[in-house]
């Protein structure tokens, strides 16, 4: 069977194993449970494979995007929106990452959780999760894309809340919605506006319509609709990707169980937002203001992020706030155009962070829940497998050449470079700096984990390497972090850069290096590259120095840079910013003014005032009615002397006014 | 026969459940419940011969029956349905049923009353959406108002009295508008004239649209229904989450737009501003509830917004996006109201607030599409 032809099978599968797990798997054993999800799941990135193939030899026919409309699901006056699929070169690149990737991480979780309560829940969110991951990735128009965008959201939320008994759990999982929906909120008024422009939300259509047609002079300039609505679309990116100002919800997050971390919070959920605003190019390209907005939030992003990381101490919050910082990156790369770095970068970031996070949920299992690095150290020895692959995967982030992370991310300082000017130089430098904050503080990790002194205590840790079913996991995402980046190889020996080629049908060949030579720009790059690696290195003897030579070094510095050290450590106060100037004044204000004053005292209070007034009234009235006769026989007299007047008033007028006078 | 007697028979027949409940006497719980939900669910069954009656993609009165009732002033009996009115009957008698599973143990007083009440109700409720003469249309309106009062004062929650009592106070005055209104409409209809006066039209307008307000409930006419809410039985709160609201905006769609579509157009700017303070207002008192049920009142004052928003926006997106956004409320809004059997959200566990945040999720993504 043609799977191209039937791409909605790609996403049903997963959808399938969630509902019978869901429905039916409370009372099951783990093994069915595994069986169900493994299966759909696995079945699903087979089915990728081969709908990639076929697209391949589909592509090599006909030079354009795969794209078929399976059936109408709102269609309201001139709006149209279908069940719309399609498979371009870029959503190739998402979703073998998010099957394959997918994949992985639930093999890993049948060990991890095997011990958890929920399992079956556990599993159902999770291939829920898959399922709206994948509707968003090979959705063929916006709405459809939210849809995946929504859904992804509410089981990043349902997982968050995971051990929801525990209170911060579920707190984290509500901010991650809340915040989320901010976002959501822009992304919902970009498409509006969009629509407005160009009565279509379809991917095809709208952006050949941007490429053809007479523009109005409107859609142009600072506050043209182009500038305005991919700024709303990146609202909704900064919210789901977790950047400035809307990061805060990320670290959060990691409340949630491991796999959680590096299935949704690193690796494919948190890309969603830079993937949309690599799909939205042509948009994006149409606004020099968005562009630099895009880059700028992203570069400040990253260095903000990184900064963080420097003195976390839990082990996953470092990773969340490197993530953080890595989007960033990610964002920078498309605000200087260069879209398909950016996607370069998501690729190899999902494998070393999921990598990561994986091997971070190793060494907690090992150590029976222990998440602090200052209670681990001198792991290396104990749990070599779960060592070796995440130096691997530090390696690879830190950008060593030959390692994944070493390729996209000096493509994408590379770009930043090139794209000239000031701003392009202040973007470079800045990655660079992130560059070394970032191997500084995941060699911290590293040596505060596995070298050193050992400071927990031997008879309470009992510490085990996990199982094979989460080392495997492990092995082939450490081999991926490793070959990972090797599509650019040939590239750095004057070749060809096959990833960059390969997504060139759907970027239209960006060329970064516009008025440069081949020469000139292959040199450039070399010499950036060994920047690069120079800077990364300078990183890690610095956490090397610090943190295995000098082990008390550490600690003084935190004494004597007192302010820096407590402003990083409390992540710059911005929660507590926020809940000062946003949260804690909304709620005042809904409860005591519109709550108990408007709602209670004043509509409500009118309300009452009424009936009040009514049966007062009633009461009032009521008194005449005493039931004494010569007090009845006085009210007829003044009723009658009351009608006399009123019914002779035109003749005794005269009278009267004569009198008066 | 006609086929569309289908649909007085329709109205008719929860009563006939009633009355037969009313004369069996029996003091068996186990038999009234039994009957009365099987007479429900009978209804629901009977309810679905309007599917095959209203094709999808179909316009204009399917089914449609107009008697001579009343000869002066005339009044007709006239019923129809479209798709708009057959979707919300449909839901309206599956309701019902799920509304007396949901009453199964938690009734042990007067328990022939309460389903009497209960089935009287979804007549009241099914007469209101399947009516097109709008004297039968009040009819039922105020059919639908006596047991849904009695519903909250006698089998309620502490503050009963005081809810009902708001409850009937709130509706009636709408009610009496609605009466004037019809009555001046039939002396403009019998003078011949065809197109009243701006003037007139306005305050004909006025009159109905606020009866409606007062079912939405559109800010500021919003009290009653938290009292309502958090004191109406848990088949109450159903009914009243999941259909009641309903027939406010289903009662704009129905008669203000078509009847005084000049008025509508000019009154539409102010209508929206008042929606949008309820959108917003009603979603920051939602906010520091600390009773669920009033959550969920203030919530629905907050979406019920929206879909008075799109009615007076004059297009065929906002009305499409109007309807769907009663239809995706009304399931599950009263869900949500079954789940919310106990009552303070302070004392209940994070499962409770987990499942309304799920639906709220999914409530939100419909009302996004």
């Amino acid at each position: 069977m043609p799977i191209l032809e039937h791409l909605w099978i790609i996403p049903l599968l997963p959808l399938v194993g969630a509902a019978i797990n869901g429905l039916f798997g409370a009372k099951w054993p783990n093994k069915i449970i595994n069986s169900v999800a493994l299966s759909s799941t696995g079945l699903s990135f087979v089915c990728a494979v081969e709908a990639v193939r076929e697209f391949f030899s589909y592509y090599a026919q006909t030079q354009q995007a795969f794209r078929k409309e399976f059936f109408d699901w709102i269609v309201a006056g001139n709006f149209r929106a279908g069940f719309d699929l399609q498979m371009d070169q870029l959503t190739v690149v998402m979703v073998l990452v998010v099957t394959g990737v997918g994949f992985l991480i639930h093999i890993y979780s049948t060990g991890y959780m095997s011990h958890e309560g929920g399992y079956y829940r556990f599993f159902a969110y999770l291939n829920l999760f898959m399922f709206f991951m994948l509707i968003l990735v090979l959705a063929a128009n916006y709405v459809l894309l939210f849809v995946g965008w929504e859904g992804v959201g509410l089981s990043s939320y349902l997982l968050i809340g995971f051990y929801f008994l525990r209170k911060s759990a579920a707190d984290a999982g509500k901010k991650a919605f809340i915040v989320n929906r901010i976002g959501d909120f822009g992304f919902m008024l970009g498409m509006f506006l969009l629509f407005r422009t160009f009565s279509t939300l379809d991917f095809d259509t709208l952006f050949t319509a941007v490429h053809n047609a007479n523009l109005p002079r409107e859609a142009w300039g600072v506050f043209g609709t182009f500038t305005i609505a991919c700024l709303l679309l990146f609202m909704g990116a900064c919210g789901k990707s977790a950047q400035l100002p809307l990061y805060v919800w990320l670290p959060d997050a990691m409340e949630g169980p491991t796999p959680v971390s590096a299935l949704i919070h690193a690796a494919t959920m948190v890309t969603a937002g830079v993937y949309v605003v690599a799909r939205s190019h042509i948009l994006f390209e149409h606004s020099e203001t968005a562009l630099v907005v895009v880059a700028a939030v992203g570069c400040a992003t990253a260095l903000f992020a990184a900064t963080i990381g420097l003195v976390q101490t839990d082990i996953k919050k470092v990773l969340a706030y490197s993530t953080v910082s890595q989007l960033g990156y990610m964002f920078l790369a498309c605000g200087v155009g260069a879209f398909g770095a950016g996607i370069f970068h998501l690729m190899t970031h999902a494998f070393f962070k999921a990598l990561l996070f994986l091997a971070a949920g190793s060494v907690i299992h090992a150590m029976g829940g222990e998440q602090d690095m200052r209670h681990m150290g001198d792991l290396s020895k104990k749990i070599q497998a779960t060592y070796w692959t995440m130096l691997i995967a530090t390696l690879a982030i830190a950008g060593a050449p030959l390692f994944a992370g070493f390729f996209s991310k000096d493509a994408i300082l590379f770009s930043a470079f090139t794209v000239g000017g000031n701003g392009g130089h202040v973007l470079y430098a800045i990655g660079l700096l992130t560059a070394l904050l970032t191997a500084f503080y995941m060699f911290r990790l590293i040596f505060l984990t596995f070298h050193g002194k050992q400071r927990y205590d031997e008879h309470h840790v009992h510490v085990h390497e996990s199982p094979w079913s989460m080392l495997g996991p492990l092995v082939i995402l450490a081999v991926l972090s490793i070959f990972g980046g090797w599509f650019a190889l040939p590239s750095f020996f004057g070749g060809f850069d096959y990833f960059a080629n390969f997504l060139s049908p759907v970027f239209a060949a960006h060329e970064a290096t516009e008025g440069l030579s081949e020469a000139a720009a292959h040199s450039l790059e070399l010499t950036l590259a060994g920047v690069a690696v120079l800077t990364a290195t300078v990183g890690f003897f610095i956490a090397f120095w610090l943190y295995l030579k000098q082990p008390g070094k550490p600690e003084q510095l935190a004494k004597s840079l007192k302010g820096i050290y407590t402003t990083l450590y409390n992540k710059y106060y911005v929660d507590e910013l926020y809940a000062a100037v946003f949260v804690r004044p909304l709620m005042w204000l809904s409860e005591n003014v519109l709550w108990k004053i408007v709602d209670v005292e004043a509509i409500d209070g009118t309300v009452n005032g009424i009936a009040h007034g009514a049966t007062a009234v009633g009461d009032t009235v009521r008194h005449t009615q005493s039931g004494n006769t010569r007090s009845y026989a006085v009210w007829v007299v003044v009723g009658a002397l009351a009608v006399i007047v009123i019914l002779f008033w035109p003749a005794l007028h005269p009278v009267l006014g004569t009198v008066s006078k | 026969m006609n086929s569309a007697y289908a649909l007085p028979m329709l109205t008719i027949f929860p009563a006939l459940g009633a009355l037969a409940l009313l004369i069996l006497r029996s003091d068996d719980h186990k038999f009234i419940r039994g009957m009365s939900l099987f007479v429900a669910t009978a209804e629901f069954f009977f309810s679905l011969v309007l599917v095959p009656g209203v094709p999808i993609g179909s316009s204009g009165y399917r089914l449609e029956l107009n008697v001579p009732w009343i000869s002066s002033p005339p009044i007709h009996f006239h019923m129809g349905v479209d798709g708009l009115s057959a979707f919300l009957v449909i839901l309206t008698t599956l309701l019902t049923p799920i509304s007396i599973l949901a009453s199964w143990n938690s009734i042990q007083h007067r328990v022939k009353e309460f389903f009497i009440m209960l089935l009287m109700l979804e007549v009241g409720v099914v007469g209101v959406f399947l009516s097109l003469d709008l004297f039968l249309f009040f009819l039922f309106w105020e059919v639908m108002l006596i047991p849904m009062a009695f519903l909250i004062g006698i089998w309620g929650h502490d503050r009963r009295i005081y809810a009902a009592v708001k409850f009937v106070l709130y509706t009636m005055a709408g009610s009496i508008l609605m009466l004037v209104d019809l009555v001046e409409i039939q002396r403009a209809l019998q003078t011949g004239a065809l197109v009243l006066p701006t003037q007139t039209e306005m305050i004909l307008f006025l009159a109905f649209f606020l009866a409606f307000a007062i079912k939405v409930p559109l800010f500021p006419l919003h009290t009653w229904l938290p009292d309502a809410h958090v004191e109406a039985p848990t088949a109450g709160s159903v009914i009243l989450a999941g259909v009641l609201l309903k027939m406010g905006t289903y009662g704009m769609m129905r008669f203000c737009l078509p009847l005084f579509p000049l008025a509508s157009r000019k009154a539409a700017p102010y209508v929206a501003a008042l929606a949008i303070i309820g959108i917003i207002y009603g979603a920051l008192v939602a906010l520091v509830q600390p009773n669920l049920k009033k959550l969920v009142a203030y919530s629905s004052v907050s979406h019920l917004g929206f879909v008075v928003l799109g009615i007076f926006s004059f297009n065929t997106i906002a009305m499409q996006g109007a309807i769907y956004q009663m239809l995706t409320r009304l399931t599950s809004r009263s869900t949500v109201a079954w789940l919310l059997q106990c009552r303070a959200c302070r004392h209940s566990s994070y499962l409770w607030r987990s499942l309304l945040w799920a639906f709220r999720c999914l409530t939100g993504l419909s009302a996004n599409t």
